[in-house]
């Protein structure tokens, strides 16, 4: 029984969150000094993966400089990058591995901590079955140590369940290009931005969640560029928009149909593309037929005349561009939104040329990279389909085992805690997964860590989750190993090793080995250092779709990044795909896929009949088991609250600043209003960022959707109450958190 | 940096205080940022304003100075008021049309925007300005910034005071100067005829 050893308050009070506010030193102090070495490397946070500089000085990170020559972002960050480096030296940081017993988590010595370990995996695996363990990995982690995790799953333990948290972040563009183009990637490098005469942003927040991308579409409209962005919310990038459309959650394949029946209805498709690059046309072309501008306007809450204006904008350039991100992706048709939008660029020609495309905006640090080589559940290294079996047959000898030794595919992410629940998966070990806070309905995610028989964590601070494990084995953060990843243009990246882990904290990978050894696999384990992980990888990878044998450490540090396909030593990387006409499958062909409407898994009614959605705030990262540490991002946004229109929030007497209880058919929560006229009056939002009473997924369901198996985060229905007290978590202060907020609330207060 | 200016545009600002909190990080004032923010009605709107001092030819601060502490050098850039001199009056504070001075009681002493002098003098852009992902904020050269659908003017009217400033805002591309007051764009005999004899 996996239960938290003593209250989560004395958890909290030993391990935080609790927010640093300086640096290591202090600002008057140790960190003036010079630094010892400017680092050149990424930042640990989004999909974009900044170019940063880390101050380096008795290793330690003490501060950051721009690095202005990185060609993706030139040295521009956002607040998260600027205070990255307040981890460096974080009091709440682990230093040593931790056992839990009843009177909560000891110190024990690297020996007893990955023995125990070992002989709970075996035991469990010896009682239930190989498959009665599970692995679950991070998308923040370097390719790597993904690399080496989906071996491990597969060769150490013989598990076929790993699985990541990228499964809630990339899988349904990572599904919908697979169908339509054969492969998972953007097929576009940034720079193509700039290029397009159109723009259209689809359920993305750019300048909150991508904020580097603000600067490419600016750049774009300063030369003359159109901007269209469709979300429920008015983001800061809507204020220079061309055109906003403010789609009803859930709804926005109606609205991509509607936009491709008016451009087929009026003539606007590039036959001669079609014909020469395309299947499946006439299909697609049937399947929008009764989604008339009036039809999905009804369903989107969009008017018609908006519909048409901008279906005739994207149409008519020569050269648009669709992004993307989580807004169309986390629904239970997230694979079918994108597609949608890959069918009106197919549909329009945009495709394989500067300046057209489709684009994901990956949210998490390696998403891109982080999928490409192992850790996802039906995925080889090198993109490769697990259920291939040449595929099967290249990555076991690489491995040097049999291909019959690689298990099949297992579970996705949620059905592997799922399967916690209901018994079937008895262990798990995760790394860099902090899923109490970031998987749907907390409450069930509760009950299941709750039954395992052992739970082991891999970690660098104590994540909520890691509260119920067994042992905490201290890992490392990103600037502590060095690695590469992938950024969301397909960009290659090296991440460089900046510092040692402190104390008695291990590298990540060192701690995997260390298993693996320990599992009897030492022969299959040699490695002495990631680069000859890397080298392993190159290897696995050769052939594939994400083919990166011809990528070195070297060649990256040359030309600042290189482009995933490439073969050889030689070969300059592929920024773009697809100038050759040629899709990834085998037909050469890009696919047109058909689209079919359905239902959220979660509709609104007469008993709950407001629409929830969830997001992030720019100040906060995905689980906050970083960001709400570093005090002055958590000051930016200090907790959780609720936008509501003025429209809805005087039906229910609500005015900014009081306490609402949220409650769903699963659970209830009470935050403040903040009311606000940027969201649809059938609509609220709530950032997901935080743990406990104040986790937006206590609120959210666990329907996927049946290909990617990502959760519908962006679709819930609610109702509201108003209250009239605080709610508990505001009273006491339970987490320095709350109590680090007071001067962002001082503003907040002035704001109202 | 030669040729360099700096621009603040706020319809380009996205609120994400990058620029906040990287000011924090600057030598000479570490742990205080200088960057004035303001979320300019956010129950309407995702409007919000980052700007720096905007370093004006005849600064204001300097001028209701009792004290002598604001000194503008060479370069045009009007620096935090000098340690030895500054009584902590907030004259200063009260007087600036735009609001920038900060009195900061832990020092007894005005600090504000330097244009990150430590970088500057050694060829780097302010701090700000270079982790800005919106161009909000913006040290480039003037060839760079009439790609700009806006255009830049440094020219305020304050009633009848009429500011130049060293840092230029993005306006639209048919504004000359920024006025504010309703003042300045009425016709009354008295207001020209004084304003002439300014």
């Amino acid at each position: 029984m996996a239960k938290a050893p003593v209250s989560p308050a004395a958890l909290l009070d030993e391990f935080g969150p609790h927010p640093a506010y300086v640096p290591p030193g202090g600002w008057q102090d140790e960190s003036r000094n010079p630094a010892e070495k400017l680092v050149k490397t990424h930042c640990c946070f989004c999909g974009q993966q900044c170019g940063i500089q880390l101050k380096v000085r008795g290793n330690q990170v003490i501060g950051f400089e721009p690095w202005e020559e990185f060609p993706f972002n030139h040295g521009m960050l956002c607040p998260k990058g600027v205070k990255r480096y307040m981890q460096g030296g974080h009091p709440d940081r682990l230093l040593n591995p931790l056992l839990r017993t009843p009177e909560g988590f000891r110190k024990s010595s690297w020996d007893e901590a990955l023995n125990f370990t070992v002989k709970r995996l075996k035991e469990v695996q010896e009682k239930y079955g190989k498959d009665s363990v599970a692995i679950y990995g991070g998308a923040s982690l370097i390719s790597e140590k993904s690399y080496l995790l989906g071996k491990f799953a597969r060769v150490a333990l013989g598990t076929r369940h790993i699985d990541y948290n990228g499964r809630l972040c990339m899988v349904s563009a990572g599904t919908a290009y697979k169908l339509a183009f054969g492969v998972d990637r953007s097929p576009l490098p940034w720079a193509d931005i700039l290029k397009a005469q159109v723009v259209l942003v689809a359920g993305a927040n750019v300048a909150e969640c991508a904020p580097i991308t603000t600067d490419y579409l600016w750049r774009c409209r300063d030369a003359g560029g159109k901007l269209i962005v469709v979300d429920p919310r008015m983001t800061p990038i809507c204020r220079n928009a061309d055109m906003y459309l403010p789609v009803r959650p859930g709804t926005d394949l109606a609205l991509y149909m509607g936009l491709l029946h008016v451009i087929l209805r009026d003539g606007f498709e590039r036959r001669d593309f079609i014909a020469a690059h395309t299947s499946g046309f006439e299909q697609v072309a049937e399947s929008v037929r009764a989604w008339d501008p009036r039809t999905a306007g009804e369903k989107t809450g969009v008017p018609p005349e908006a519909i048409e204006r901008a279906a005739h904008l994207f149409a008519k350039a020569d050269r648009a561009i669709a992004l993307h991100a989580r807004g169309v992706e986390h629904q239970s048709k997230g694979v079918e939104n994108c597609l949608a939008l890959i069918n009106l660029c197919l549909a329009t020609g945009n495709l394989g040329r500067e300046g057209a495309g489709c684009a994901m905006i990956t949210g998490q640090g390696n998403g891109q990279g982080g999928r490409e080589h192992g850790q996802k559940c039906d995925q080889l290294p090198g993109q490769r389909s697990i259920s291939d079996p040449a595929a099967r047959a290249h990555t076991a000898k690489v491995w040097g085992i049999t291909p019959d030794e690689i298990p099949q595919a297992g579970y996705s992410a949620v059905e592997i805690m799922e399967a916690i629940h209901r018994g079937e998966i008895k262990a798990l070990l995760s790394c860099c997964f902090n899923p109490l806070v970031s998987l749907p309905d907390a409450k069930f995610t509760q009950e299941a860590l709750e039954k395992l028989e052992f739970f082991g964590v891999v970690d660098f601070f104590m994540s909520e989750t890691a509260h119920h494990a067994d042992v905490v084995l201290a890992g490392s953060l990103q600037e502590e190993e060095e690695g590469i990843g992938c950024t969301n243009e397909g960009r290659v990246i090296h991440v460089q090793k900046a510092v040692d882990p402190p104390g008695n904290a291990k590298g990540d990978s060192w701690i995997y080995v260390e298993l693996a050894k320990r599992l009897g696999k030492e022969k299959y384990f040699p490695y002495k250092s990631t680069k000859e992980i890397y080298e392993e990888l190159r290897e696995a990878s050769r052939g594939g779709h994400a083919d990166y044998f011809g990528i070195t450490y070297e060649k990256i540090d040359k030309h600042m990044g290189i482009f995933w396909p490439c073969p050889t030593l030689d070969h300059p990387g592929t920024p773009r795909l697809f100038e050759d006409g040629r899709s990834f499958h085998p037909d050469g062909k890009h696919h047109f896929v058909v689209t079919e409407w359905r239902e959220s898994g979660d509709p609104v009614s007469a008993e709950f009949p407001i629409y929830l959605t969830t997001g992030r705030v720019v100040s906060q990262y995905l689980s906050g088991t970083q960001t709400r540490r570093i005090g002055a991002l958590v000051d930016q946004y200090p907790n959780p609250r609720l936008e509501i229109h003025p429209r809805l929030a005087e039906q229910y007497q609500i005015k900014d600043g009081d306490w609402v209880a949220i409650t769903s058919r699963r659970n209830e929560i009470t935050l403040q209003a903040m009311v606000v006229k940027t969201i649809r009056p059938d609509t609220v939002f709530i950032p997901y960022h935080w743990a406990g009473k104040r986790s937006a997924n206590k609120l959210t369901h666990r329907t996927l959707d049946p290909r990617s198996k990502i959760p519908e985060f962006k679709v819930s229905a609610c109702q509201l109450r108003k209250v009239e007290a605080p709610p508990d978590w505001a009273i006491a202060a339970n987490g320095d958190e709350t109590k680090g907020g007071d001067k962002a609330n001082a503003r907040l207060r002035v704001l109202r | 940096m030669h040729g360099y200016e700096f621009y603040v545009d706020p319809s380009r600002c996205i609120g994400c205080q990058s620029c906040v909190n990287a000011c924090a990080e600057c030598e000479t004032h570490r742990g205080q940022s200088m960057i004035n923010f303001d979320f300019i009605d956010r129950q309407g709107t995702t409007a919000t304003a980052a700007y720096v001092c905007w370093h004006c030819e005849e600064p204001t601060c300097a001028m209701v100075c009792p004290a002598d502490a604001i000194k503008k050098g060479d370069d045009g850039i009007v620096q935090s008021s000098l340690k030895p001199r500054c009584i902590g009056c907030s004259n200063c504070v009260l007087a600036c049309p735009f609001g920038i001075p900060k009195i900061f009681p832990e020092f007894e002493q005005m600090m504000k925007c330097d244009m990150c002098y430590d970088r500057t003098s050694v060829g780097k852009k302010p701090m700000c300005a270079t982790v800005c992902p919106s161009q909000a904020l913006s040290y480039v050269r003037s060839d760079e910034i009439v790609k700009r659908r806006e255009r830049p003017t440094n020219v305020f009217q304050f009633g009848n005071q009429k500011i130049v400033t060293k840092v230029h805002m993005m306006v639209p591309a048919e504004t000359d100067a920024v006025s504010l007051d309703v003042l300045d764009y009425m016709w009354e005999e008295s207001y020209v005829s004084f304003s002439q004899s300014q």
